[in-house]
């Protein structure tokens, strides 16, 4: 299975959201539906605190809760990678997948009723393109690739960075990952 | 401290500010479930056990209702379908990862062995539908068919019961990104509790002394081990991982504690626990319709609160900062 992962340095994060709304504009989303969102994370104690700036999508998890769960099959890899996709004429709108998402990445398409999600832009990925959030962004903090690959951009952050992953303990084992 | 807020919007109905995808039609669905899988259990047993005199309204009246239960069950089901229109997927392949799609197959069983096992019982429970039905000669063929199969009919009605009672549980128990569905608790507990529901029907519905004062007794037991199911369940959750805790904490003085105690323990479990007590000592007698109705509801409330619960508690703990209001005062 090719594994393809995104990799986003929260040092370099501003929180513009172009990300929010490249993903909106590419995919034609209807209004209110979001496929991603920027998270703003504050710790600590007034006045030693510390923010990051996270944008948050599907994790496109290695251990996909979301498919294993579909009784239908419409949730599904996409080709032999761990890109999570739905067809929507498999879908009957049963839900069990977003309840099995711990991200709630999922939502239900209206006026359709079928379930939609970030694919991280298969379409632009099949020629060799970033997804449009990643293309999109004004600090260069995304990036995008095959994360098996060592020689890849995001292989070599990777190793030249500390970093995570969001909720790492449910076991999902997401692609997704923050530079620190 | 640590507070995590949006920055941009984040409002996909019904998944923010917190999931709510499921309303009251999955409850039902689970309820009518669960009752099914009761009515099937207890039939099943009358034919098995030879004890079909001595009980006649379990022998012959009740098996009617499990398809009619399972039907308005899949009924609701469908309703809380979003993409209704290809409700037929689900029978266009087997998905083993998915307790779903093996629900959707067992209830493709349980169907036509819930017919069956009614169907034997008409022409005694309900003779004007007996009457109707054998006015086809494939109504006569079906009722013959499943008189002279009766035994190995209940051996499926048996079997399928408990997968289904079973069923409604792991639906919700595997979906591990839901704290508080994620405990092995959830199946035994709607299996008995689809099993009190049953004897609550039977509780409603029997004119025979000895079949009420025995399903009273029934009751009792299932309604005392649902009672520790329901709290071993909340140990679980109690002694289990963060989220875990954070979930149990909703029953006890969060936002849930007052519908789960006032609306649910007290008038759905311990109140019909100590009417039937009382009914089985010879007192109320004139109340005794109460307790059944009591313990149904308690079933119900025990799937709503369940789902509702499974729902708002999470991994996640995003502060939703989008408020529509707002944007009227930029206007």
């Amino acid at each position: 299975m090719i594994r393809y992962g995104m990799v986003i340095d929260t040092q370099l994060c501003i929180g513009c959201g172009d990300c929010v709304v490249a993903c909106k504009t590419e995919n034609k989303l209807p209004a209110g539906l979001n496929r991603d969102w920027v998270v703003e994370a504050t710790r600590g104690r007034y006045p030693d605190l510390t923010t990051e700036f996270r944008s948050e999508r599907c994790n496109h998890c290695s251990h996909a809760t979301c498919v294993h769960t579909c009784p239908t099959g419409a949730s599904h890899l996409w080709k032999d990678t761990n890109i999570v996709l739905v067809d929507a004429a498999k879908c009957t709108g049963c839900k069990a997948c977003i309840a099995a998402c711990p991200y709630d990445a999922r939502l239900i398409m209206t006026p359709d009723g079928y379930i939609d999600k970030c694919t991280f832009c298969h379409h632009r990925v099949e020629k060799g393109e970033d997804p449009a959030c990643v293309s999109s962004c004004p600090t260069h903090c995304m990036h995008f690739g095959i994360l098996d690959e060592p020689s890849s951009a995001v292989s070599r952050l990777l190793a030249s960075r500390q970093q995570k992953v969001l909720l790492d303990e449910t076991g999902n084992q997401p692609n997704v990952y923050y530079l620190i | 401290m640590l507070e995590e807020l949006l920055v941009t919007v984040r409002s996909n109905p019904k998944i923010d500010p917190s999931l709510g995808v499921w309303s009251w039609e999955i409850p039902v669905y689970l309820f009518m479930g669960g009752m099914t899988a009761g009515i099937m259990l207890f039939a099943s047993l009358m034919v098995l056990l030879a004890r079909e005199e001595e009980f006649p309204f379990v022998a012959r009246k009740l098996p009617l209702w499990a398809p009619i239960a399972l039907s308005v069950g899949m009924l609701f089901l469908f309703l809380d379908l979003s993409h209704k229109l290809y409700v037929w997927r689900f029978y266009t392949s087997f998905q083993p990862s998915s307790p779903m799609s093996w629900g959707s197959w067992i209830l493709i069983l349980v169907y036509p062995v819930s017919i069956l096992l009614a169907a034997c019982t008409l022409r005694q429970g309900y003779p004007w539908l007996g009457r109707l039905v054998d006015r086809f000669a494939i109504g006569t063929a079906i009722l013959d068919f499943s008189c002279r199969h009766r035994a190995v009919v209940a051996q499926w009605g048996l079997v399928l019961a408990v997968f289904l009672g079973f069923y409604t549980g792991i639906l919700l128990s595997a979906f591990s990104a839901r704290p508080f569905w994620n405990t092995g608790f959830l199946a035994p507990l709607f299996l008995v509790s689809g099993m009190s529901a049953a004897a609550a029907l039977v509780l409603l519905g029997t004119r025979n002394e000895h079949e009420r004062h025995t399903f009273t007794r029934i009751d009792i037991v299932l309604i005392t081990v649902k009672l520790a199911l329901i709290a071993l369940l909340l140990v679980n959750l109690a002694t289990g991982s963060g989220v875990q805790i954070e979930a149990s904490q909703m029953v006890f003085g969060g936002e849930f504690a007052i519908p789960f105690w006032v609306f649910f323990i007290i008038p759905g479990v311990m109140l019909p626990l100590i009417l039937e007590y009382w009914e089985l000592k010879g007192r109320r007698r004139a109340w005794m319709f109460i307790s059944p109705v009591l313990a149904l509801y308690g079933g119900y409330m025990l799937r709503h609160l369940t789902v509702d619960l499974g729902q708002t508690s999470s991994y996640l703990n995003y502060v939703n900062a989008f408020d529509p209001a707002l944007l009227d005062l930029l206007r």
